[in-house]
């Protein structure tokens, strides 16, 4: 198993986490550290329970029926599951751009908008424009959409609606940013904006991505994660990772013996 | 993704590898397999003519009932009239003049002796039988008439009355030998003309064909749906959404569900024992009421609701819910913000079939009391009241020749409130619906 590799002030720590749905145990005894500098990747074949460890970090497998987890997961040194933890303003620190792009059917604009101003982050009219066009400048996006930004969101091409979906993550200035196999449904022109995007936003989000692309996982990310039923096989920096591994699984995974 | 299978190594690259075919090839131009073919081509004929043939029947009935209506009911918006020559001179009118001026006029005129002033007037206009010509309503006509210009109290007037309900049926060419005649003299006299029957649109139901009008039902009707759409939409909606969003799934929600799904199949006469052992005699409502009418058809119309919302609420992507709680919206913010408003057209598509449902109601009401005579238009929800279907039902079984094309007339006013009411519907509908 990996051993652990501690990092101080890490922004969000995992020890020991199990996931159950229901009785199957998806998770077994994973612990992770993500911090700001790193682009964390986490690899791993299809049913691994890569994704499933992401949904734990912002508590989104609390809308899974009978899923339960275990162990101890820290946001800057606070249990995200402990009493005084609300999920709702969890969500808005650790933000998540999931698998298929879903932005709401409402304009582009309102589609950035709507996290800032639920939690009230604009004072004003101006200060939500400003909050928008930041949002959409950081996302890569805003030169494509100024001129149409009440036009529905809906009718973006897929890289430009997955690059909205991160737009609309960061507005609400996230801590830290889930990304669940963000350009799996993308072109791969589509593909390599979002990772231009990623290398972008790396050191002001702590970023945590999903891919089942290897050379994604090569490109964006410093550190790497390799999942295996459920289990943290290894983890470490990508490039030792992807030149050294340790583990016979890990080396298995990366040179295609398996997916 | 389970078990240790995933582990045993394959080939990097999972080219196809093709095995060497070992059977005979497919014989795709046989005779069998052109058989095939048009077997297959024909099943595609016969499935489109049967769906044709269906779509042709129902909308040959639906015209069938079209034609049939207007043609029966149209002539229930027109009326006969007669020009009635009255001299008030020589008529034992019990008026003071001075009355007529003022607020006063009605309640003067009420106590005039206008119908012996009319009837007189007619038979000796008409001669004898005169007076049967003349419909109850032509008070009211005199009564206007006098009121627009108290002047022709001093001398003789001619004023355009409403002919009775034999005489008109006679005009209209359904009437007894008798009036056939008389309507032939009159037609002679230049007496007759055909107006619009306004009265129709304005009055309520009455002891006389010439004299009833639908209003007093369409505004019950009015009344009750409003009443039945302010407690069965609302409460349609947030049960719909508590199954779908908050409850828990267990067997108290399934038992919940398969109530709600019988709810919505229960005969509607049960509603109506319901409502009146319930609303009546417990809770001591009045009888006839656009309110307890309301409220028994609102038990009827929430099911509907609820079974329609919840497929719409099932029916919003989940990558919308999670979109919004991803980004720290609260579950009542993804339900209002989001889920809501995308099922909200399929929710309106449930209340325009429940609310359809309910205008037609007929049973439910009968055993609330809704059947009663009710002469004048109800002034709020606690007036007694009759409503379109009930009263359509009355008059279908009033003895009055006169009273079948009112009948039509009145299922042709029924058939444009419904329309008018799944118009508004459905253009809410198309204005909530979202473009993906």
């Amino acid at each position: 198993m990996a051993e652990m590799q501690h990092i101080p002030n890490a922004k969000m720590s995992a020890q020991g986490v199990n996931v159950f749905y229901g009785e199957k145990q998806a998770i077994r005894d994973v612990s992770i550290e993500v911090d700001l500098e790193h682009v964390t990747a986490l690899i791993g074949p299809s049913g691994c329970g890569k994704s499933t460890f992401l949904r734990t970090l912002n508590r989104m497998n609390d809308t899974v029926a009978g899923a339960r987890v275990e162990g101890r997961i820290t946001l800057d040194g606070e249990d995200i599951y402990g009493s005084d933890m609300d999920v709702v303003q969890l969500r808005a620190r650790v933000g998540m751009v999931f698998q298929k792009p879903n932005p709401f059917p409402k304009t582009i604009y309102e589609n950035v908008a709507y996290g800032p101003r639920i939690h009230g982050l604009a004072h004003g009219k101006a200060d939500l424009d400003e909050i928008v066009e930041k949002s959409l400048r950081r996302a890569g996006l805003w030169d494509e959409v100024k001129d149409r930004l009440h036009e529905s969101g809906t009718a973006l091409s897929g890289g430009q609606q997955q690059r909205l979906c991160i737009g609309r993550a960061i507005a609400v200035e996230p801590e830290v940013i889930l990304m669940d196999e963000p350009c799996s449904a993308l072109d791969p022109i589509a593909t390599a904006r979002i990772e231009e995007l990623i290398l972008d936003l790396r050191g002001n989000y702590a970023i945590v991505i999903v891919t089942h692309n290897m050379q994604q996982a090569a490109r964006v990310s410093q550190r790497t994660a390799f999942f295996h039923l459920g289990r943290l096989i290894e983890q470490g920096a990508t490039t030792e990772i992807f030149t050294n591994p340790r583990e016979e699984r890990t080396k298995d995974y990366i040179t295609g013996r398996y997916g | 993704m389970t078990g240790q299978a995933t582990l045993t190594p394959q080939r990097p690259t999972s080219g196809a590898i093709s095995t060497p075919r070992t059977a005979a090839p497919t014989e795709w131009r046989s005779d069998a397999m052109r058989r095939r073919i048009a077997r297959r081509y024909s099943a595609e004929r016969r499935f489109k003519m049967m769906g044709l043939a269906a779509v042709l029947l129902s909308a040959g009935f639906l015209a069938f009932l079209l034609i049939t209506m207007v043609g029966n009911g149209a002539r229930g918006f027109m009326r006969t009239e007669i020009a009635l020559p009255i001299d008030f001179q020589r008529s034992a009118i019990l008026i003071d003049p001075a009355l007529l001026t003022g607020g006063s006029a009605e309640q003067a005129l009420a106590s005039a002796n206008l119908p012996a002033v009319i009837d007189k007037a007619a038979d000796i206009a008409f001669g004898e039988g005169g007076a049967r010509m003349i419909s109850p309503a032509a008070q009211a006509a005199v009564r206007k008439a006098i009121i627009a210009d108290p002047a022709i109290l001093n001398g003789t007037a001619t004023i355009t009355v409403p002919a009775s309900e034999g005489i008109d049926l006679a005009a209209k060419g359904q009437g007894s030998t008798a009036n056939e005649a008389a309507v032939a003299r009159l037609e002679r006299a230049g007496a007759l003309s055909t107006g619009f029957n306004l009265r129709f649109l304005t009055a309520s139901d009455g002891t006389d064909p010439t004299l009833v009008g639908i209003w007093g039902a369409l505004k019950g009707s009015l009344l009750t749906m409003a009443v039945t759409l302010a407690l069965s939409f609302p409460v349609g909606v947030f049960a719909a959404l508590y199954l779908e969003e908050y409850a828990p799934r267990n067997r108290w929600t399934d038992l919940i569900e398969v109530s709600i799904n019988n709810l919505a199949a229960v005969p509607s006469i049960i509603f109506g024992l319901l409502g009146l052992a319930i609303f009546l005699n417990l809770m001591h409502l009045p009888r006839s009421a656009p309110l307890v009418g309301g409220m028994t058809l609102a038990l009827m119309t929430m099911p509907v609701i609820v079974i329609a919302g919840r497929n719409a609420i099932k029916a919003v992507p989940p990558s919308i819910r999670d979109a919004a709680l991803g980004i720290g919206a609260s579950p009542v913010q993804v339900v209002f913000h989001h889920v809501l408003p995308l099922a909200l057209p399929g929710i309106l598509t449930g209340t325009i079939i429940g609310m359809a449902r309910a205008l037609g109601e007929t049973a439910p009401l009968l055993m609330i009391g809704m059947r009663a005579f009710v002469a004048s238009p109800p002034g709020g929800v606690m007036d007694p009241a009759s409503v379109l279907p009930v009263q359509i039902f009355l008059w279908s079984d009033e003895v009055g020749h006169g009273f079948i094309e009112k009948t039509s007339a009145a299922i042709i006013v029924l058939l444009a409130f419904l329309l008018t009411m799944n118009s508004i519907a459905i253009y809410l509908r198309n204005k909530f619906e979202k473009k993906w």
